[in-house]
């Protein structure tokens, strides 16, 4: 099969090829654009809220790219934090994020580095989520339109939705905006559950983080320092309980 | 003009911690154990995100979030497509808060 692949190396066949990927990774990443539009749109209204222009919300979007950051960036602002604060708190919140591309660039090893700066500028919670457990992408043909595809819708999503809730203000429903909060989390879990099915040690990596996580927030820590301390130690966990998996 | 200087500095804070690994992987060659705790990594953060912010989607009833992730995980196990698991919950929420 692989040879065979390797054969049809006409240059029709290889822009088909990374136009089916790319189309691929678009379906795959509906699902964040689903999650994401909602929470953008919101964000757009705070950030007009505290006092930011539109430039200044979409650029943020634009160059930030980090929901929960961006936030907590436009509250301080609207208070009156100093930069410093704002930015050392930003970095802290999204150091999970070190975590979770560790693992992405280990899974992307045979894609060139090139592709994998850019790719990882892109990194969110949910682009990791869905990029990770699509892994068998990462070494076919083309794999990394995949990825960048899955990438931009949620990047789209993102920096579109904060611009139309900064211009247009609160559109949709209170009732259906707060419904729509579990979008992610459903995403998360519908992602999670089907690997749970194939290898049930995974389904305890996951409750081991959840617990950890829980506590943590419980002992007052930052959310996004219990993210990392429930990924970490979830991971460890991975050492011992996928001992087998490994051929 | 200070706000557009606190995006630049935020946008710095967050692209180091995503760029370095792209780096770092780059050179070094993994023992098998760290190689297994990198491919935890995704299911240990899922769970790490999942539980218990899924508790905050109507912050003043923990519950609604956590029946909603229970039709998630019920609709996930019956093999329904990640789109359907989503709408799914969305639509179980939005009943229970009407």
């Amino acid at each position: 099969m692989r040879t065979g692949a390797k054969l049809r190396s006409s240059s029709n066949i290889r822009s088909s090829q990374a136009g089916h990927m790319f189309k691929r990774g678009l379906m795959v990443g509906f699902p964040i654009m689903l999650g994401y539009i909602p929470i953008a749109l919101t964000y757009g209204v705070l950030a007009r809220q505290s006092g930011m222009s539109l430039l200044e919300l979409t650029l943020m979007s634009v160059l930030v790219f980090a929901g929960a950051s961006q936030f907590m960036g436009a509250n301080m602002i609207a208070v009156g934090a100093g930069a410093v604060e704002i930015v050392i708190a930003t970095f802290i919140l999204n150091f999970r994020h070190f975590v979770m591309n560790l693992s992405f660039m280990n899974q992307l090893r045979n894609i060139p580095l090139k592709w994998k700066a850019p790719l990882s500028l892109g990194l969110t919670d949910e682009t990791f989520a869905v990029s990770a457990l699509h892994s068998e992408e990462a070494k076919k043909e083309k794999g990394v339109y995949f990825y960048a595809a899955i990438i931009l819708v949620a990047y789209l999503s993102w920096v579109l939705g904060s611009l139309v809730g900064g211009l247009l203000g609160d559109i949709i429903p209170h009732a259906l905006s707060q419904s729509m909060g579990i979008a992610l989390y459903a995403m998360f879990i519908g992602l999670l559950v089907p690997s749970v099915k194939k290898n049930i040690k995974v389904g305890l990596i996951a409750i081991i983080a959840m617990l950890l996580n829980a506590l943590c927030v419980q002992l007052g820590m930052s959310s996004g320092w219990a993210i990392v301390v429930g990924t970490i130690i979830g991971a460890l966990s991975g050492i011992y309980l996928l001992k087998e998996e490994e051929a | 003009m200070t706000t557009i200087l606190i995006i630049i500095g935020m946008s710095i804070a967050t692209m180091v911690p995503r760029l370095v690994p792209a780096f770092v992987m780059e050179k070094i060659q993994l023992r098998p154990w760290l190689n297994r705790a990198l491919l935890a990594v995704p299911y240990a953060a899922l769970g790490a995100l999942i539980f218990p912010g899924i508790m905050k989607v109507v912050p003043e009833q923990p519950i609604i979030g956590i029946v909603g992730g229970l039709v998630a995980v019920l609709l996930a196990y019956f093999g329904l497509n990640v789109v359907l698991v989503v709408v799914g919950a969305i639509i179980t929420v939005l009943l229970l808060t009407m």
